[in-house]
């Protein structure tokens, strides 16, 4: 009986493999279109998911408001272009403007938000202060839609249609470009101020032992502090990023994108930095993957599918640390 | 003692005096119910304007068989979910006659209550071919035509002008989105000569949709065509430009009116949609229209019309049953012959309108134009 399992299981892999590697090798542009779409995705998947798992590492919290902040950094660049874009000034102004405004905007939402929902409920349950993160997340959605508009509004893009990018513009567009070349600096940026600076040193240490942090003199409050504004900066470049790219926004668009860069940071190990952006490549490479080659009706059943079949052979996710943990 | 007898009068007093609406019915309740809010809610509130203009108009007139007419709202955001509970909320409240829902699928939720309840309802923009052709909805009426006249329209225009050979359709999943496409791939085997490509549907509202853009242009479809509504479309149209994909884009009322263009800017140009015939030659309808732009300061909206038209409708058959009572309502709608401002209507033996239909409209220079 057993044999024939092994024969079973061996002439389906086998014919399952035929297939793709006939598949790529027959429409190999078709192949590269969906990787470099996958790319794209996954690098907004990763902005967004760095300040989920940073989060994590140091206060063991999910903060849930996190896709809140990227949606409302896309809404003040919006708002900035606008009012900017009605004044005549300058394009590339415009640009970088409306990037300050929403990384500023964004960092000091993250920062209050910590501050008021979180700060207080430190030493409580865990369970509080992930209660206090849903809550803010429905909070700063129904304030954006009642502030602003529940309609969704037009998001002119700030990256324009390069010329020099014709011949490939039909493969990948030079928005799609801007966004994985901006999430790479952003990475190395980001490793940079990890690995070198003090903070960086400062986040390790309260990341490993909070209480040992504070013994040897680090104010662990800053430490908190400066974790939400860094995770905020790059949730509000991913914000503005996907606006340009997919040309409107609404109230909402923070609720399934922050719960799909939650999946990838799981999927990549809570805590791990590395993690979540191998996390957030692999889901939306193979999300990608999945709607090109088999059917887009069931992209986000497969999304959850992979999350539970990795919680199942590796519950502490790809690169993640071996220690058990309650959410 | 003293002072708890006077406030016990004054309470009693009180309830009493709201309450005694109550009592007497002077009025009779209509309840407008759709998408109030939402990114739906441009749609919903076209309908609820015609509705309201309608209720002034008739109870200026002395109302409905000598009563005021009173209008209630519930909001369902398109929602099937929050369709059911609006509507048990209307029904609760006294409901007599319901104009709604918006969206095709919380009609179908929403009906289950009210066809318990035995009320009619009538819905200015429900297209889903469900809601009369399965004879599950009978106090169900609408003044638009349905998906089906609609697919055949789309998949006519589509061979016959646009004269394309492979049709790529993708829709939303919704029971309206989904529902059109499987119409328009029936009517298009049924035709034959036009090659079905791809026939998908996608999540609404989500991040990205280059993987389905890329599929797309492998498929080689000359057209897409889109079965959901305008803020999932304006997505794909703009991919589909910036990816350099050649092909046409089409859909059904779903897009039509001024939120996609609105929405797509420049990327909308060129957009095929089908909507409501273009009635804009009929006095009464440029008479409306022009009340709403003084009242509001803009053009209608996409089911100002037909949600006016349900109010008539519905005013109509009351006059001529000589109740508001359900059996009688009902038997007195297919009788009538409104005088809309689509021109006059009634209503067939499934309650599908009688004397209205579709038409083909494309954007040109940011706005719909009619093109057959």
């Amino acid at each position: 009986m057993r044999w024939i399992s092994i024969l079973l299981g061996l002439s389906g892999t086998g014919a399952v493999g035929f297939f793709a590697v006939r598949e790529i090798i027959m429409y190999p542009m078709y192949f590269f279109e969906l990787f470099l779409g996958g790319l794209t995705r996954g690098s907004i998947y990763a902005l967004i998911a760095l300040g989920y798992t940073m989060v994590y590492g140091i206060i063991q919290l999910i903060n849930f408001a996190h896709g809140e902040i990227y949606m409302i950094g896309a809404m003040t660049a919006l708002i900035v272009a606008t009012v900017l874009g009605m004044w005549g000034w300058n394009t590339a102004v415009i640009v970088i403007l409306a990037f300050v405004f929403a990384i500023v905007y964004s960092c000091a939402y993250g920062f209050t938000v910590e501050k008021i929902a979180y700060k207080p409920l430190r030493n409580a349950p865990r369970l509080s202060a992930l209660i206090s993160a849903i809550g803010m997340s429905l909070f700063l959605q129904n304030y954006v839609m009642l502030a602003q508009t529940p309609d969704y509004l037009p998001f002119q893009s700030l990256i324009p249609d390069f010329q020099f990018w014709e011949p490939f513009a039909h493969i990948i567009t030079s928005v799609e470009i801007t966004i994985i070349i901006t999430t790479v600096i952003v990475m190395i940026l980001l490793g940079l101020l990890i690995k070198f600076t003090r903070i960086g040193k400062a986040m390790r240490a309260t990341a490993q032992d909070k209480v040992m942090a504070a013994l040897l003199g680090i104010n662990v409050n800053n430490v908190i502090s400066a974790t939400f504004v860094v995770g905020s900066a790059t949730a509000a470049i991913g914000g503005v990023l996907i606006a340009c790219h997919v040309g409107q926004i609404n109230f909402y668009i923070g609720f399934l994108a922050g719960l799909k860069a939650f999946i990838a940071a799981v999927l990549g190990g809570i805590g791990s930095i590395p993690g979540a952006v191998l996390g957030s490549l692999v889901l939306g490479i193979s999300e990608s993957f999945f709607t090109g080659y088999f059917w887009s009706e069931y992209e986000d059943v497969f999304a959850f599918a992979i999350l539970v079949l990795i919680l199942i052979f590796r519950p502490s996710g790809i690169l993640g640390r071996h220690d058990t943990q309650k959410v | 003692m003293n002072t708890f007898l006077k406030s016990l009068t004054v309470g009693v007093l009180s309830m009493m005096m709201f309450a005694a609406p109550g009592f007497a019915s002077e009025t009779i309740k209509v309840a407008n119910a759709g998408a109030l809010s939402g990114d739906l809610a441009p749609y919903g509130i076209s309908a609820l304007r015609g509705v309201e203009m309608a209720v002034e108009d008739i109870n200026e007139q002395g109302g409905i068989l000598g009563k005021k007419v009173e209008l209630m709202l519930g909001d369902d955001v398109c929602k099937p979910e929050v369709a059911v509970n609006v509507a048990t909320k209307l029904v609760s409240d006294g409901a007599q006659m319901i104009v709604g829902h918006v969206c095709s699928g919380a009609t179908i939720a929403a009906n289950k209550i009210y066809k318990d309840a035995g009320i009619i309802l009538i819905s200015s923009s429900a297209t889903n071919d469900d809601l009369t052709l399965t004879g599950e909805h009978p106090n169900f009426f609408r003044t638009i035509s349905n998906d089906g006249a609609q697919a055949t329209l789309m998949t006519d225009f589509a061979k016959n002008e646009l004269k394309v050979k492979k049709v790529a359709l993708i829709h939303d999943k919704g029971d309206y989105g989904k529902g059109q496409m499987e119409l328009a791939k029936i009517a298009f085997e049924h035709m034959g000569g036009v090659e079905i490509v791809l026939f998908e549907g996608v999540t609404t509202g989500a991040m990205d949709y280059s993987a389905i853009v890329s599929k797309i242009k492998r498929s080689g479809a000359e057209l897409v065509m889109w079965g959901g509504y305008h803020s999932d479309a304006s997505k794909i149209i703009q991919l589909l430009k910036k990816k350099r994909v050649d092909t046409l884009f089409m859909g059904a009322d779903g897009i039509y009116g001024d939120n996609l263009p609105n929405l797509a800017g420049e990327f909308a140009e060129g957009v095929y949609a089908t909507g409501p015939n273009d009635t804009s030659s009929n006095p009464m309808h440029q008479a409306l229209t022009k009340e709403h732009q003084e009242k509001y300061g803009e053009d209608p909206g996409t089911f100002f019309i037909t949600g006016y038209t349900c109010m008539q409708a519905l005013a109509a058959a009351a006059e001529k049953a000589g109740t508001v009572e359900y059996d009688a309502m009902r038997a007195a709608m297919f009788d009538i012959t409104v005088d809309s401002p689509m021109g006059p209507i009634g209503f067939d033996k499934n309650g599908d309108i009688i004397g209205a239909g579709f038409s083909v409209y494309r954007v040109i220079d940011g706005k719909y134009q009619q093109v057959n």
